[in-house]
């Protein structure tokens, strides 16, 4: 078993617990979290796959490595978008979930007026 | 020696300035901010529709392809813009509807006088161009790559406008658009990682030599389908249409459904007929098409239970998307195991371009006619046509060309398919083609005959629209209406596909689409409105109607469960599973 192939193997299992979390995790955030977890998957297979493809006596194909720079900045703009989506939405509602035929949302945790404990 | 797809053509200069003319246009107007986003856009429109006709005008005088080379570097190592036939008529497409909706939007979206910056017009125009650059390079790409990240642009450019009105429910729509679509697009790039692992390049032209048929370009085929499925919102992927499209703007709606929708269409095309047209073979193609089929069926049923007239034209454009999927058993030749350009290619690029310009013309009718009602409930219709006539004329148009009236593109397009299907001996798509057609009709009448009735007090109207909006819209759905007159005269149809609507041939197909169609409508439709006649036929028919509005009530609550997080998840995978199986099988 050669470095790209363990590469490989645990891109693999990268991607899969990415697209496990995706799909189970009710929480955006986690959902966007697993995104990234697949997207890092991805890239790592893309690196394996360019030291597969080392010819040449180069380290590695360069062509898979230029991609998956563009790929990352892509998925870091993504996820960005993502963010910014999730916290408009926590400030609008108050509330982080993506079903809107769950209960009504509760009350923001607005600070009560506070009996003075200390005294009482 | 490098052959002809890999040298920059002339005028192939025009390819990479249709692309960066809309994006320099929206740096422009994000740098000069306030109202000047909208003369920046303004300006950029007339641009680009200039050189969407010089881009249609040098293919015609080449008579090939237009190719460029960015850098002057050679595929595999550089990267190659192409434009053949089906780009180069989504770009003229493109061009005409957002000039349209440009034109509508000046209504909408125009910056108030004695505001310096209004948040929604300036994000709107900057968004408007950015989809189309965006769109230019999915049609102009030559590799898969450079396909992924034209196809992410438009994402990003898609989602902002479907919560540009900043409010909770529209947020959480743009949220589960966006990570459905980042799902979808993990999945294709993903697909395109072992692609490249197996043949060494993603240049399209380059590609369709390499490809061999093998476990892992399966695997890449099926995942780089399912993700691009997943974008288009094709049944049962479609979780995030619907509500994207109940609290967009219309302006908004008709950018999402006539052009978005389109890019990841579009990509399916670019992969099944030109970088593998032997690997998904024909098992796959009737999965494709089954979906497809799937997607006409519940779109149509469910737009008939919608109470909102926007929500039914966002469910129509779901039938309308299975309808693009249609092409792709019809296309397959079994003489070569390959898919073919040929007439089911140009039938399916028709119906894309036939549902862009009338459903971007739909949704401003009704965009219009919400302005001036107050609302677009669909039971309360009435007073509509005599309020804003144009309006309602251009649903009507619209939805007529959709039906596959002569001379419209959408019956040039069935006319295409189904003399595929002859050809190819599929006879049960000629079945689901010339059924499909009998829903639309339906919710078409029941549209209008609300909108007719005359209300029970006068109605004074909210707000007066504009004159410039209407012709936008009218002018949209007699582009689309018109689609077959302008491909046979002008394009390179042949004449004698257009059939006479009056002759003893069509006369009875229309008829019986018509008749369909409004029984369609009784049997299904929400709400129907009380003509005297009516009522007759409802003492009649009420037993038959209370089973057949039981039956909708079924599919609203299948498409309801579709449409959960998880279930739609799943369907993903299992989606691209069964296409990995299927092209296994071939």
């Amino acid at each position: 078993m050669n470095a790209a192939t363990i590469f490989g193997l645990v891109a693999s299992a990268l991607v899969g617990v990415g697209l496990y979390g995706l799909v189970a995790n009710p929480q955006p955030l986690r959902k966007i979290l697993a995104f990234n977890v697949i997207g890092s998957g991805v890239f790592l297979l893309f690196g394996a796959i360019a030291r597969r493809g080392a010819a040449l006596g180069l380290g590695g194909d360069p062509v898979p490595q230029a991609l998956l720079i563009t790929g990352i900045v892509v998925a870091f703009s993504a996820t960005a978008l993502a963010v910014t989506v999730l916290l408009r939405l926590y400030e609008e509602t108050g509330r982080t979930t993506l079903s809107s035929d769950a209960a009504p949302p509760p009350p923001r945790p607005e600070p009560p007026p506070q009996p003075d404990r200390i005294g009482a | 020696m490098p052959d002809a797809a890999l040298l920059t053509t002339p005028g192939g200069l025009l390819l990479p300035l249709s692309v960066l003319v809309p994006f320099a246009g929206v740096l422009a107007g994000f740098a000069l901010g306030g109202r000047n986003a909208q003369r920046v856009a303004t300006v950029t429109i007339v641009a680009g529709i200039g050189l969407a006709l010089a881009i249609a005008a040098a293919t015609l005088r080449s008579g090939g392809e237009l190719v460029y080379l960015l850098g002057g570097w050679t595929p595999p190592l550089g990267i190659a813009l192409r434009a053949d036939g089906p780009s180069v008529v989504m770009i003229v497409a493109v061009a005409v509807v957002i000039g349209g909706i440009g034109l509508y939007a000046r209504g909408d979206f125009g910056t108030p006088a004695g505001v310096r910056e209004a948040r929604a017009p300036f994000v709107y125009w900057l968004l408007l161009l950015a989809v189309w650059g965006s769109l230019n390079l999915v049609f102009t790409s030559g590799d898969l790559f450079t396909l992924y990240v034209a196809l992410e642009l438009l994402t990003f450019a898609g989602v902002p406008l479907v919560c540009l009105d900043g409010k909770g429910e529209t947020l959480r729509s743009a949220l589960r658009y966006l990570l459905y679509a980042l799902a979808g697009s993990v999945l294709y790039l993903l697909g395109a990682v072992l692609l490249y692992g197996e043949c060494g390049t993603l240049d399209i032209a380059l590609l369709a030599q390499r490809v061999q048929p093998g476990p892992v370009t399966w695997t890449a085929a099926a995942l780089m389908t399912t993700g691009l499925l997943a974008k288009t919102a094709l049944f049962p992927l479609h979780l995030w249409l619907p509500p994207a499209h109940a609290g967009a703007p219309p302006a908004a709606s008709a950018v999402l459904s006539a052009l978005v929708v389109k890019g990841s269409f579009f990509i399916v095309v670019r992969l099944w007929f030109d970088a593998m047209p032997g690997l998904p073979g024909f098992t796959a193609a009737q999965l494709l098409a089954g979906l497809g089929a799937a997607a006409i069926l519940v779109g149509n049923v469910v737009a008939l239970r919608q109470e909102r007239l926007k929500l039914l034209i966002a469910y129509s454009t779901l039938a309308q998307i299975g309808y693009l999927f249609m092409m792709f058993p019809l296309a397959f030749d079994a003489a070569t195991g390959a898919f073919a350009h040929g007439d089911a290619l140009a039938g399916g690029m028709l119906q894309a371009v036939s549902h862009a310009t009338a459903k971007a013309a739909m949704f401003m009718a009704a965009g219009l006619i919400y302005t001036t009602l107050g609302h677009d409930r669909i039971a309360e219709l009435a007073g509509a046509a005599r309020l804003v006539p144009l309006s309602v004329l251009a649903f009507a148009l619209g939805g007529l060309a959709l039906t596959g009236a002569v001379p419209s593109g959408a019956y040039l397009a069935k006319k295409l398919l189904l003399g595929a299907a002859d050809g190819t001996g599929q006879w049960w798509w000629a079945l689901v083609l010339q059924t499909g057609g009998l829903f639309t009709t339906g919710y078409v009448l029941l549209v209008l005959a609300h909108a007719f009735r005359s209300p029970a007090a006068a109605i004074a109207p909210r707000a007066r629209v504009r004159r410039l909006q209407e012709a936008a819209a009218l002018a949209l759905a007699l582009c689309s209406l018109l689609l077959a007159l302008a491909a046979t005269e002008a394009g390179p149809l042949p004449g004698e596909l257009l059939g006479n609507p009056l002759s003893a041939k069509e006369l009875p197909w229309l008829l019986l689409t018509v008749a369909g169609g409004a029984a369609l409508a009784l049997a299904l439709g929400r709400r129907l409105p009380d003509f005297a006649a009516g009522a007759a036929l409802a003492a009649i028919g009420s037993p038959i109607r209370r089973a057949t509005v039981a039956l909708g009530g079924l599919f609203e609550r299948g498409d309801a469960l579709l449409r959960r997080w998880h279930v739609a998840g799943v369907s993903l995978l299992a989606l691209a599973l069964l296409f990995g199986a299927a092209m296994r099988a071939g």
